[in-house]
């Protein structure tokens, strides 16, 4: 049993605002659902599936978020695994779907952190009986510092450098000059990156993505309504999940969940790393997205650093175009939960719908990744391969 | 380049059940980590069940406080106080996550020895931190 070939993403769409400020948090949900179902050509009778996470508001998410919608769908999946939930949400409905739980599955996002002063440097909020946070709260972690942990333990063991980390940014940079909705639009250089403030060493401010309302949502479907809808095909072919921790203590932050998450995904998938055209990497900071690229197979362990380097992700020119909307790192962070708008550019490269100067030529597999959570301590991975039919 | 150490005031973190002896012990000087009775692998943070074997018969053992930074990051901004965030493998082989306290925080380093401290939280909960040794 696979996933592969048994789902297609049919409608997909990324909300235009970056700080709602007169927008509900359930708002932002069903208008994020009302253009992902224009998008695919369907309307709100179709939906059978919904799924979301964390961030959806209410009791809980399918039964606050459905009342809310008018929905009744026949199947519900409320896996929170942060920012990388929206990959894992595609995979479990192309596996509902491939049971016939459900033909027409919609998955939502979307938050106003910026409205609500939320920040990087500020404590994770902690839950009771939590039972690693009476060992960890007391010593600050912070999101930025528990990612930058990882980024200083990759300098001393393989050398990397703060300027191979800025060019992550410098990519992202090159792409949102294109993308009018981008919060960040100026095309910053590596000397940009490693002069501006240090937040948490080694991460400086840019290498640290936006804080920003919004949301997204897509529609997934199975094959005979796919090619029913007068939309590209894109397909589902390959997918993979793994949550990393501490492991007991035997700490290990060179490498993240990817290196399982991945090789589950390309195994399924039937391709390899050289087989993809375009990668949507989570970017929620600059080290986050070199780990990710290592632990997929783009290039060996340690030589991120030389990989990432001289442009090669920059679309038209690097070898490797990754987040062609400019991403978190300047587009946009919704919700603090980057996956969904990463597999919306896959979508859109697929379709050859990005901004004509960032479309990758001939772009017939694209691979989208997140790291959902906390670097260092805990976190989720997922990897989500597509194909264009 | 020199980033002097200040004391930072510390939140008292809310325990869950079992965790009173860990800090008890902490209150007293004394560094406590858990050892399966069982595989005899030592782990951190403490649990109920051995992580690598699921033994339920894990056991608190006083740790020598002595240790090597695995990795850290000074933490500038968040907050009014620098403070720096480490990993510290024990000499008993397992890390935990850590302040690295009592040193000027841009001569900390990767690797270097350090011996633990402990550092009251509000309340007067002592907190295992680490010093240079
Ligand atoms: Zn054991």
């Amino acid at each position: 049993m696979s996933i592969k070939g048994k789902a297609y993403i049919a409608g997909a769409f990324e909300h235009p605002t970056r700080k709602a400020t007169n927008i509900s948090v359930a708002q932002l949900h069903a208008e994020c659902a009302k253009g992902a179902l224009a998008d695919a050509g369907l309307s709100l009778k179709d939906v059978d599936g919904y799924f979301c996470a964390g961030d959806a508001p209410g009791l809980s998410g399918p039964m606050t978020m459905s009342d809310y919608m008018g929905l009744r769908p026949r199947h519900i999946d409320s896996t929170d695994a942060g920012g990388s939930s929206y990959l894992v949400h595609v995979s479990h409905a192309a596996q509902a779907i491939a049971m016939g739980k459900c033909n027409v599955a919609l998955i939502t996002l979307a938050g106003r952190p910026r409205s609500e002063g939320h920040s990087g440097t500020k404590p994770r909020v902690v839950g009771a009986n939590f039972p690693d946070a009476p060992f960890e709260s007391p010593y600050g972690p912070v999101t930025v510092n528990l990612y930058a942990m990882a980024a200083m333990r990759h300098m001393h063991q393989f050398g990397t450098t703060s300027e191979q980390l800025a060019w992550i940014k410098v990519a992202a940079s090159h792409h949102a000059q294109h993308n009018p909705l981008a919060m960040l639009r100026d095309v910053v250089t590596v000397e940009d990156v490693v002069g501006s403030p240090m937040v948490a060493d080694p991460l400086h401010r840019l290498d640290c993505c936006v804080v920003s309302d919004g949301g997204g949502a897509l529609i997934v479907v199975r094959p005979e309504i796919a090619r029913s809808l007068k939309r590209p095909l894109v397909k589902v072919i390959g997918a993979g999940e793994a949550p990393k921790g501490q492991r007991g203590g035997e700490v290990d932050l060179t490498y993240t969940g990817a290196a399982w998450s991945g090789p589950a995904a390309f195994s399924e998938a039937g391709v390899t790393p050289s087989d993809i055209k375009y990668a949507s990497i989570y970017d929620s900071f600059t080290i986050t997205v070199l780990l990710q690229l290592e632990d997929l197979g783009f290039c060996k362990k340690g030589e991120g650093g030389k990989f990432v380097s001289d442009g090669n992700l920059i679309s038209g020119s690097g070898r490797l175009p990754f987040n062609t909307d400019g991403g978190g790192l300047c587009n946009n962070h919704p919700a603090n939960r980057g996956g969904m708008t990463k597999i919306i550019e896959c979508v859109r490269q697929l379709r050859g719908e990005a901004h004509p100067r960032v479309q990758v030529k001939n772009c017939d597999v694209a691979l989208a990744q997140g790291i959902g959570g906390l670097l260092s301590t805990r976190h989720n991975s997922a990897t989500l391969i597509m194909e264009r039919e | 380049m020199a980033t002097p150490y200040q004391d930072r005031i510390i939140k008292a973190p809310a325990l869950n059940i079992g965790d009173e002896i860990y800090y008890d012990a902490a209150s007293q000087g004394r560094l406590l980590v858990k050892q399966c009775a069982d595989c005899k692998k030592y782990h951190h943070y403490p649990r109920a069940l051995c992580p690598f074997c699921f033994s339920d018969k894990t056991e608190w053992k006083e740790a020598k406080g002595t240790g090597t930074i695995y990795t850290y990051s000074v933490t500038r901004r968040a907050g009014p106080d620098v403070y720096t965030i480490a990993y510290v493998t024990l000499d008993e082989g397992v890390s935990m996550l850590t302040n690295i306290v009592d040193c000027d925080h841009d001569a900390i380093r990767i690797g270097q020895k350090v011996k633990v401290v402990f550092k009251p939280a509000e309340g007067g909960m002592a907190i295992p931190m680490f010093a240079p040794a």
